[in-house]
Order: C-alpha cells, then structure tokens, then sequence
C-alpha cells in the first residue's frame, strides 16, 4: 500500500494524461466539422478512443522510474509478491488516469454532443474498462522496462491486445446512445476488466521476473 | 531416442540440412501443380465468374497465418517449459512468414472484394481480425528486435505470444460481436452444405499443401539461420573474452 | 493457352501477381540471410579456431 501511495505521488500524471484526454476531444470537432449530428453519432466512440490513448501515455512511467533508481529489484526482494507489487502498480496507474478520466468523461461529453442517455453508459464502461487497460498496460510496460527507447514498441505492443476492451467499451456507449439496451456489451466488458485484473499482473510479474535476471 | 533430442541445435542442423531443399522442392511441386491447375484448369464459378481462382492463394494463406501463430505459441511453450533454445528460435523464424502470408490474404481478399462487395476493404469481423493478426506480429517481431540479450528476448516474447493468442481469440469474438460481416461461411468444413465443389476443391487441396511444404521448408531454413547466428555471437563472445584475458 | 478470365481479368492477374510477389519476396529476403550468416558463420569458425 505505501508502494501505492509512492507510485501516485511519483506518478504525477494526473493534469497530464486529462489535458491530453481534453486536447485530442477538442481537436476532433476541427477534423471533421461542427455538426451536432456528425458529433453526437461519433462522440462514445471518439470518447474512448481519446481516453485509450491518454491511458497509454503514462505507462512507460509505471516501472521506468523504479527501474532507473535501481529500486525495482529490493521490491522484487519485498515480503510483498511481485504479482501484487504489478497490481499494485496497475492500480496506481488506474487511480492516476483512469479514475480522473472516467469523471472528466461526461463533461468532455458534453462539448461533443454527446446523447443524453448514453452519458451514465458511457462513464460506467469507463469505469469498467480502464482498470483493464492499466492492468493490460502494466503488462506491455513490464515487457518493455528495460529497453531504452521503449515507449513507441510499447505502444506497438499494448494498442492491439486494448481491442477487446475499446469494442465492448465504446459498444456499450454507442448502444446506449442509439437508445438500445446495452447490458450485453456491459456484462462482456465487466468480465474482461476482471479477468485482465485477475491474470495481467501474473503475465507483468514474470516479464519483470525476467528484465530482473 | 525421443524428440527431445532435435532440441539439440547440432543434431537439428545434421536433420533438418538434407531435409530443406526437399521441401523446397515439394512445396514448389505442389504451388506449381496447384496454382497451374487452379489457373488454367478450372471453370468459373456462377456467381464469382473468374474471380473464383483467387481463393486458391487466398484460403491457403490465410490458413497458414493463423497456423504459423499456432505454432508459434507451441514454440513459445516449450521454451518456456524446457529451455531449448532451437524452439524458441523456430519462433523468432516463423513470425515473418506467417505475417507474410497475413499480408497475402489481406492483399488478395481486398482486390477479391474490390468486385464482389464493391468495396477494398470492408469492416467485416474477418478481415478486421487479420488486421489485428497482423498487428500482433509486427508487435512480436519488433520486441525480439528490441531486446539485446537472447534469453531476455526470447522468454519476453514467449510471454508476449501467450498473451497475445489470448486476446487475439478475444478479439476474434469481441469483433464478431461488433459487426456482421458479409465474410463467406466456412468453405472448407467437412460438415457444410455450402461446401465448395470438387473441381475447385481438389487443386484448392494442392495448394494448401504447397503452402503447409512451403511454410514448413521456411521456418527450417529461417530456424537454421538463426542457429548460425547465435553461433557467430557466440563465438565473438568467447573470442571477447580470451582477448581481455591476454 | 490463356484462359479467358472475362472481366474480372484485372483483378485476378493482380492478386496472382501481389500473392506471388510477396512469396517471392519472402524467400528471397530468407535465402539472402541464410547465405549472409552461413558466410559469416564459416568466417568466425575460421577466425577463432584454434
């Protein structure tokens, strides 16, 4: 818990990862135009495409820092497993990003026009889907901790494996704004976040078990 | 005598030599023979007209992009299981052809769908999981490239392909879900009505073949390369280390 | 003996030619790097024998 705490006061990607999140919602309505019809129809999907990439802006901070300070390895040593220092770490990353882009999600709604109904849809699957990409990213950044210029491949690595996640995330907006029922995509998503909770961090704990030999 | 023993990089290399041009040899026999008589030989199906005998590129290609990844993943587990380096090896050899072939059934179904569908490209669940197919290979091919150390890279890659199978079959289904395709049915099951015909599927079978030789003859060979790699390492390593003795 | 491929003729030409090709390239690229560190491989054997 104190790595916790260390890790969102080292992090400091809180103002980052939103003021990206805020500037990639605003460049939208210039690349395609103003009409409140053409926002609305795009705005779930421009939404969690915005918080994805926000999301994947921070993670080669996660284990970077400790990394370059040589202290990774005394946590590898810790009472605490490494499996539950990388979940750990992927909580963190989710309190740092995920948890202030799911609450500045509505508004950024609003900006795009964003259906009345879908904005509650739409913050729920935020919500369920973000701690997947953290855990996901925690992954991809465990993978890639030791390299030197790492960021780029990890983006190569971890954009691909948030597919599943970004289909049922977005689905479930985009359902919910057409006025349809939206639990299905919902259920998938929930089931997603908590088996990527369940099984990343074992995944992050052997790629750092290795980058540690 | 048991399997293991290929494992052995030098026993490999004395199997696979004699085995290589020979496969080569197949699989051109097979292509030849399979793509002259898809060609030349068959009539034009109903509805398709001509367009019919790109599936003899495309069905195989497409068969052997998810099959190369399949093998990839067994590869990957028996490193990871039993450290031997040939198998982890025959991975890194087989991820550029089977994003070869990923390549070649995108190409050939875009300019196949290009007159049926009227579109390139459409956002068919199929199609779209090739994409991320392919994406998963670029992703596994650029982290063996990134990592310095052999071991280092080849456990993080298997890693990598454990995972990656995981979400790549979620994602086969998240995109089911998402759209419905236009995609034809299963062409080859044993089961279907919608089966294709003898005349087709004959040379179709020749070429399956052809590509099955052909990917088998490019791993051994690529497998090879890399064993001689590492060996060259090796032996700069150790040259390295008798010269900081001196 | 060209069959008439009707017209669709474009289409199917070119997937035959993009289908090979790429084969074409792909074992091409494979046999030049097999060549390459084969050679390298028998140079370093030579060098650092003893």
């Amino acid at each position: 818990m104190r790595d916790l705490r260390l890790a969102i006061r080292a992090g400091g990607g809180f103002g980052l990862g939103l003021a990206f999140f805020l500037i990639v919602v605003v460049l939208v309505p210039f690349g395609v135009g103003p009409e409140r019809e053409v926002l609305a129809r795009i705005a779930p999907g421009i939404l969690w495409v915005a918080a994805l990439l926000a999301a994947l802006l921070s993670l080669d901070r996660l284990f970077a820092l400790d990394w370059e300070d040589g202290s990774l390895p005394l946590l590898a040593t810790a009472p605490l497993p490494l499996e539950g220092v990388a979940l750990a770490k992927a909580g963190a990353h989710w309190v740092t990003t995920g948890l202030p882009l799911t609450l500045a999600a509505p508004a950024l709604g609003v900006l795009l026009n964003l259906p009345g109904p879908a904005f509650g849809p739409l913050t729920l699957s935020l919500a369920l889907g973000t701690p997947a990409l953290s855990a996901i990213g925690a992954f991809g950044a465990a993978l890639t901790v030791g390299l030197r210029r790492g960021g780029l491949l990890l983006s190569l690595l971890v954009l691909p494996l948030y597919v599943p996640v970004l289909i049922f995330g977005a689905e479930a907006a985009r359902r919910a704004a057409e006025g349809l029922p939206y639990a299905t995509p919902v259920l998938m998503l929930a089931g997603l976040a908590l088996g990527s909770l369940a099984l990343m961090p074992f995944a992050a704990a052997v790629a750092l078990r290795v980058n540690l030999r | 005598m048991s399997i293991w023993e290929y494992a052995n990089p030098k026993k490999f290399n004395e199997t696979t030599a004699p085995l290589v041009p020979w496969l080569f040899g197949a699989a051109c026999l097979c292509l030849v023979v399979g793509l002259v008589w898809g060609f030349f030989g068959t009539p034009d199906a109903e509805r398709f007209e001509s367009t019919v005998k790109i599936i003899y590129l495309h069905v195989p290609s497409a068969m052997m992009a998810i099959n190369a990844w399949a093998m990839m993943l067994v590869a990957s587990l028996i490193w990871l299981i039993r450290r031997h380096h040939v198998s982890a090896l025959a991975a890194r050899a087989a991820a550029p052809v089977g994003l070869t072939m990923t390549l070649i059934a995108l190409l050939t179904g875009a300019i196949w769908g290009q007159p049926m569908w009227g579109t390139w490209w459409a956002w068919d669940p199929r199609l779209t999981s090739f994409l991320i197919l392919f994406l998963f290979y670029l992703g596994y091919m650029a982290l063996w490239e990134a990592i310095d150390d052999p071991d280092t890279a080849a456990d993080l890659t298997s890693v990598l392909c454990m995972v990656g199978s995981v979400f790549a079959i979620l994602s086969r289904y998240a995109v089911n879900f998402w759209n419905q395709g236009l995609h034809q049915g299963a062409s080859l099951s044993l089961d279907a009505e919608e089966n294709v015909a003898d005349v087709f599927w004959v040379p179709l079978l020749v070429c399956i073949a052809g590509f099955v030789l052909l990917f088998l003859a490019l791993v051994l060979m690529r497998t090879r390369t890399e064993i001689a790699a590492r060996r060259i390492r090796a032996l700069e390593a150790r040259a390295r280390a008798v010269e900081a003795r001196a | 003996m060209m069959p008439d491929l009707g017209r669709y003729a474009a289409e199917v030409l070119w997937s035959y030619a993009g289908g090979l090709g790429l084969l074409a390239v792909l074992v091409g690229l494979s046999v030049r790097r097999a060549r390459k560190v084969a050679a390298r491989l028998a140079e370093a054997e030579r060098r650092h024998a003893r």
